[in-house]
């Protein structure tokens, strides 16, 4: 108790009130996910519409994840995740930085056009477009009905390149000093091995940057797999998650759980790079 | 500088990007458009030219008036306070304050969640018997059907876009506020002047642009709102909270309407493609070296 006086003592009394109000927004912030963690934590004789709430359960238990985890197949929905957000990851990475270099670096007939045309990009949105892609994608055969690699295809390549990454890489391969390609052309490198050995090398940073928001963009992705996914084995986890509304109709406990499960591996993530997140450098770098 | 490269080098660079942006934007792009002025409510595999049939029967349908209507609330409620309450919220943690790193952390955390999660949690918030409801009936109101009452539902909604928002578009202002000279707010401080006038004065018109840049990225969000639409209550009560989105995926995937679901995201495109243009060309030139 002291050290809660001593702290509040250290806070100047004029910033009390910046604590007040921030603590209120991250209060606000995170109670729905705390209301259904406590629901997710109530035992099946504990009302879970109680007046007054409680927060705290008071038959406390694990038997709704139990229960969950064995009737949805959550870690299939996770690896189906892992394996589309993993491919459109790796794709951007390799898409963007092979076509970022020569919008930086090279003279070329229709440049110019090239490069308006991959603004132009930025500009149509994905849901205004998404039906002539779906129809492209059931002529290419890329659906889980086909097969399931061609499912994961079909999921991952509408995704698999963006101006925004694009752009991106373009900016770092700009800011690389001219010397580094001379060197490595008088050392005998052709065009290919400058990039892959002397530049890519460089544009780590962006890299990451790239990969991290295209990561949590891909994860987080809903409409374009409600529209393509027909097997309930191809789910990802925001299709999963969604479909335990119909199986667990008005049963809360499990949903809640169901829920709380599938965020666990993004706030883990987040956890772990949340630098690239709050450090105010890569500002407005995931989509909004 | 020498030139190192072959004539075709440039192409083979661009070619596996230019391949998916081809397939997978320009030609939906472009048979988006025809596939528009195409008639196929007869039939799915014999499609007939409708002209601009699909256009007129929108402009005479009431559902898509109710959708447009559904749109504007969205644009004049959580536009502007996802233009104000962040760049409020950014200020007070872009001082040297304890705890910045985790009131960060903990605003930015609804962005990271899937929006499909979040939907879910706020539905079981507004819930009949629901905590959002037992609050009011402390503070002596009557319960409201937070989704179920067509009068409430698209507020209920739009409660969850600002919610989900509102660290995403702090963060874009914490970026632009590093950017203010410290000496403008010393000059507040020496003249006396008060935390609002301080920052109306120096703050606000410094970082305009980035408010602008705020106010059109969040426009072009709300016109693209589907998730929580999905998740939450299907467009009804009574289509009261049918998006734009959400009514060309009804009329394309489930009436299997064609034209006119493609007619609709004409529309769409036209919108979200002027605010992009003016968000790019008057807000984001630096971050495309235009």
């Amino acid at each position: 108790m002291s050290k809660f006086v001593n702290f509040l003592k250290s806070l100047k009394f004029k910033n009390l009130w910046v604590h007040a109000i921030l603590i209120f927004v991250s209060v606000l912030s995170i109670f729905p996910f705390i209301w259904l963690l406590s629901t997710s934590l109530k035992g099946s004789s504990e009302n879970i519409f109680a007046y007054p709430p409680t927060i705290i359960p008071k038959e406390f238990t694990w038997a709704n994840y139990v229960g969950v985890w064995h009737r949805v197949d959550l870690m299939k929905y996770f690896i189906n995740s892992m394996i589309v957000a993993g491919g459109t990851v790796l794709l951007n990475l390799i898409l963007s930085s092979l076509a970022g270099y020569p919008l930086a670096r090279m003279e070329f007939k229709g440049k110019k056009i090239t490069f308006f045309a991959i603004l132009a990009t930025i500009m149509i949105p994905f849901q205004a477009i998404m039906l002539p892609v779906y129809l492209i994608t059931l002529k290419l055969h890329l659906v889980d009905s086909v097969n399931d690699t061609l499912g994961y295809i079909g999921l991952i390549m509408p995704f698999a390149v963006s101006a925004f990454g694009i752009f991106l890489m373009r900016q770092a391969f700009l800011a690389i000093p001219r010397e580094m390609e001379e060197a490595a052309i008088v050392d005998g490198c052709n065009v290919f091995q400058v990039f892959w050995k002397v530049l890519l090398p460089m544009v780590k940073p962006s890299l990451a940057v790239l990969a991290i928001f295209t990561f949590i963009g891909s994860w987080g992705e809903f409409l374009w797999p409600s529209i393509v996914l027909t097997k309930e084995s191809m789910y990802t986890l925001p299709v999963g998650v969604n479909n335990l509304q119909g199986m667990f109709s008005s049963n809360w406990r499990y949903i809640a759980a169901g829920s709380i499960i599938s965020t666990i591996p993004i706030i883990i993530f987040f956890l772990a790079m949340q630098k690239y997140f709050i450090s105010g450098e890569n500002e407005g770098a995931v989509k909004g | 500088m020498f030139k190192y490269y072959g004539k075709t080098a440039p192409y083979l660079f661009l070619l596996p990007a230019a391949i998916v942006l081809i397939i997978f934007f320009f030609i939906p792009f472009f048979q988006t458009i025809v596939l528009s002025f195409q008639d196929y409510s007869s039939s799915i595999y014999h499609p007939g030219f409708a002209g601009l049939q699909n256009y007129l029967e929108i402009l005479k349908n009431p559902i898509f008036y109710k959708v447009m209507i559904n749109t504007i609330i969205y644009l004049v409620v959580a536009v502007p306070i996802l233009a104000i309450i962040p760049l409020f919220l950014a200020i007070l943690i872009n001082q040297k304050i304890k705890g910045i790193t985790l009131y960060k952390i903990l605003i930015y955390l609804p962005v990271i969640v899937s929006i499909v999660v979040a939907a879910i949690a706020f539905k079981w918030l507004y819930a009949e018997q629901g905590i959002l409801n037992y609050i009011l009936n402390v503070l002596h109101l009557n319960s409201i059907g937070w989704l179920t009452d067509p009068k409430y539902a698209i507020y209920s909604v739009i409660i969850v876009t600002i919610w989900k928002g509102i660290g995403y578009y702090m963060m874009i202002y914490l970026a632009a506020l590093m950017s203010v000279p410290k000496e403008l707010y010393e000059a507040c401080d020496i003249d006396g002047a008060g935390f609002f006038t301080k920052h109306l004065t120096v703050t606000v018109p410094h970082i305009m642009p980035t408010i602008a840049l705020v106010t059109t990225i969040s426009s072009i969000s709300a016109m693209k709102i589907f998730a929580e639409i999905y998740v939450m209550t299907k467009g009804g009560p009574l289509n009261s909270t049918k998006t734009i989105v959400y009514y060309i995926y009804e009329k394309a995937f489930e009436n299997l309407d064609l034209g006119y679901a493609s007619a609709m995201a004409v529309i769409l495109l036209i919108v979200v493609m002027i605010f992009s243009f003016i968000n790019i060309f008057c807000f984001e030139r630096g971050k495309y070296q235009l």
